[in-house]
């Protein structure tokens, strides 16, 4: 596992994945949080990237996102999966209001026994997440309200070869019709790239 | 035998009869045509009546020209259709009677086809509604029927066309291929969709709580919000003292364009000059303007004695003004973009880069840079050093809040609580160690710091975009000014931290405060391009004589002064 020291700077595969999936955990705790799907209050503060980042306290969330986030893990460790999007929905017409798409890239000679560990300091990936972290927070300057009440679900864009666990099912791509794409920064940690985008419901 | 001239008178009336019969005969035949054609108009309904009885206003209208006596040939014409449509309106008459002609006999019966289907053709009714905006209903009571014309409607084509779309299939033909380049361009190209499954868990998230509605919507929606209820126990008052024009003022969340120096001067920067405003008289001066059209002034500070301005511009240079002389003293560059934020402290004046860098200058020597400080990774928009000057507090559009010892090169804290830039940063005047900051639209929050601890003292949601802090020593209350969708500055008690008033009227978002040296006014420029000054902090006359030694020694031309080169 890639240490939490500061100076370390070797990546491994291992590693790099574990970076990854904190990323998606404080990522989407960050969205459902800004976008008022639950209740600001059931969100408390914790550090991380140099930042004051909210997670969620309420207990099913975090199951639910720990159980998804772990399988997400193994995904990306085996690098099947190539993108992760967050789909807001409003409950009563089930209409997609939002869509976070986080576009992942893997650099598949990683996987080869005999490769090296890339060089990269962890400050450095630090940086680079908390300035997509950054701009997710300020998306609420231009996103449109979401005035009812919503719920977010997560879709997993896998090789077409995958076993599916029993625990997922196929799902369409849920597109947003009449949409307005925004594309945010990525960051790399020379073996996973990530790259995010948000698409939302044009308002007429 | 007849005689001949007896055959002629014979013949003669034989043909009178025999012309008679023949009359009568072509009457007869003229009467079944006549029939034929009155029933088939009857039937048709789409032309007027070419015959027929008359209607009861042509028969009015008749009866009136007969009362009136003018015995017109023309009016016999009345009895004709077409007469009618000769442009007399069946309430008009030709002498003036008591019944004049209203408004509403430019009905669709002034049309062409004065029957009882008015404006029925397609080009009736438009010329008809051109005229008249307001139809008044005839006095007459038979009622208009709206019958429409289907002799422009091809009904064959639209049953066709009708029947035809049920039955298509909306992805025939060419339409597949579209969907395909649709979601190759959605998916940029990068993977074939076919190419990958997309898995959702079955287990789907836990729903917000029954009855969670998005308080965004109360945030980022315009109208008066109802604020909680503000204590005050003096009276405030709601309207700004004097409102000043500040036109080309530029709207940038960043900038700090607005200062009150201890001589009671208001200066203001205004695009690329800058001009000073004379509380005391009300005059103007503009100070200094700058050549190039690209350049504009980004901030402007007094120096604590009030008689040097501070100015920093966008190409990264700040110049030093001697007020009384409107003389510019000196010109320190070295930033690499502009110059956002400025602070003093005694001699040291320190300035906020966008890049993201603080330079401290000393400006009594020739090099005048004795300090950067490099934390900071975007624009540095807020700058204030502690009244005692052993810290400065600066804040930046990377959401940090950092807070350096004196000179010191790494911050002793680092604050990242804020969401958004932090802007607003003011140090308690009669607390050293409290600090006061607020955040942007993203954050929204005011928080009280104490920097010997490090620990957040309170944090208050204020809905709204936070751009400027001001402290109150006289009151222990602080003020703050926000931006959509109020665009108010709120009065906040403290330590508790409760509103105790709110004070409206931009018609746009505040960009800074600056309080007067005597602590009673507040200035705020806004993006509506006016500055309001506010009479809040009141000098109590009891107030002020009990607490004569007050905070506010006389300012005395320091040896400073002559220092600076």
């Amino acid at each position: 596992m890639a240490g939490k020291l500061a100076q370390k700077s070797a990546i491994t595969l291992r590693g790099s994945t574990d970076i990854v999936a904190e990323f998606f955990s404080y990522g989407i705790n960050s969205i459902l949080y800004q976008r008022g799907i639950y209740p600001p209050e059931t969100f408390s503060r914790c550090q991380k990237y140099g930042l004051t980042l909210l997670v969620t306290t309420d207990d099913t969330l975090k199951k639910y996102l720990a159980e998804v986030l772990a399988q997400i893990k193994e995904w990306l460790y085996s690098m099947t999966v190539q993108k992760l999007v967050v789909v807001i929905k409003s409950v009563d017409t089930a209409e997609v209001l939002e869509r976070w798409q986080f576009d992942i890239e893997c650099d598949k000679s990683a996987k080869d026994p005999g490769a090296k560990p890339r060089e990269k300091s962890e400050t450095d990936i630090n940086k680079e997440i908390s300035a997509v972290i950054r701009q997710i927070t300020a998306t609420v300057t231009f996103l449109p309200l979401l005035e009812t009440a919503c719920v977010f679900d997560l879709l997993v864009y896998t090789d077409k070869d995958l076993d599916v666990p029993d625990s997922w099912g196929e799902s369409g791509p849920q597109f947003i019709s009449n949409s307005e794409e925004v594309r945010l920064r990525s960051f790399t940690t020379t073996i996973h790239k990530v790259d995010a985008m948000v698409c939302y419901k044009k308002d007429d | 035998m007849p005689k001949r001239g007896d055959f002629k008178v014979e013949k003669l009336s034989e043909i009178a009869k025999r012309r008679n019969q023949i009359k009568q005969r072509k009457s007869d035949i003229m009467a079944h045509f006549n029939f034929e054609n009155n029933l088939s108009e009857l039937t048709k309904l789409d032309a007027p009546m070419q015959r027929g009885p008359l209607m009861r206003w042509q028969r009015k209208a008749l009866s009136l020209d007969d009362q009136a006596g003018a015995g017109g040939s023309s009016d016999r014409h009345l009895s004709l259709p077409e007469g009618i449509a000769g442009g007399l309106s069946p309430r008009r008459t030709r002498i003036g009677s008591s019944r004049t002609p209203s408004k509403g006999s430019k009905t669709p019966l002034t049309c062409r086809t004065p029957n009882r289907t008015p404006g029925k053709t397609p080009g009736n009714s438009k010329k008809v509604s051109g005229k008249t905006p307001n139809k008044k209903t005839p006095l007459t009571p038979h009622s208009d029927r709206f019958i429409p014309s289907r002799s422009t409607t091809d009904q064959d084509l639209g049953h066709y066309l009708m029947m035809n779309n049920e039955n298509e299939n909306p992805l025939a033909g060419g339409k597949v291929d579209y969907q395909q380049r649709v979601t190759e361009n959605i998916c940029k190209g990068q993977q074939d969709p076919q190419n990958a499954k997309i898995l959702s868990f079955r287990q789907k998230a836990p729903q917000a709580k029954e009855g969670y509605l998005n308080n965004l919507k109360v945030l980022y929606s315009s109208g008066k919000c109802s604020a909680p209820k503000a204590l005050s126990t003096r009276q405030i008052p709601q309207q700004p003292d004097r409102i000043l024009d500040a036109p080309e003022l530029l709207d940038d969340y960043y900038l700090n364009l607005l200062d009150w120096s201890s001589h009671n001067h208001l200066a203001l920067a205004l695009g690329g000059s800058v001009y000073l405003w004379n509380a005391g008289n009300s005059t103007v001066t503009l100070l200094c303007e700058l050549e190039s059209e690209e350049e504009y002034i980004s901030c402007v500070s007094w120096i604590k004695e009030g008689n040097i301005l501070a100015v920093g511009n966008s190409t990264g240079a700040v110049q030093l003004w001697d007020v009384s002389q409107q003389k510019l003293m000196r010109t320190m560059g070295g930033h690499a973009a502009r110059v956002g934020s400025l602070a003093w402290n005694s001699y040291i004046l320190s300035s906020g880069c966008r890049s993201g860098a603080i330079h401290h200058h000393d400006v009594r020597v020739a090099d005048h840079q004795v300090g950067t400080l490099t934390s900071h990774a975007q624009e540095v928009c807020g700058l204030q050093w502690a009244p005692d000057g052993r810290y400065l507090a600066s804040g930046g559009n990377d959401n940090l809040l950092n807070v350096w010892e004196g000179m010191a090169e790494a911050p002793v804290h680092s604050f990242t609580h804020h969401m958004a830039a932090v802007k607003a940063v003011a140090w308690c005047p009669w607390q050293p160690s409290v600090l006061a900051s607020g955040g942007g639209t993203a954050d929204r929050h005011i928080r009280l710091w104490n920097v010997l601890t490090g620990a957040c003292l309170h944090s208050v949601d204020t809905n709204s975009q936070v751009c400027s802090i001001l402290w109150s020593s006289s009151y222990k209350e602080l003020i703050s000014g926000h931006g959509f969708s109020q665009n108010q500055l709120i009065i906040w008690k403290y330590p508790a931290m409760g509103r105790v008033a709110e004070l409206t009227g931009h018609t746009a978002r505040v960009l800074g405060l600056a309080m007067s040296p005597d602590g009673s006014t507040v200035a705020s420029a806004a993006a509506d391009e006016t500055i309001r000054l506010w009479r809040c902090f009141e000098i109590d006359k009891q107030r002020k004589s009990s607490s004569s030694k007050s905070f506010k020694e006389p300012v005395t031309k320091s040896a400073l002064q002559r220092g600076i080169r």
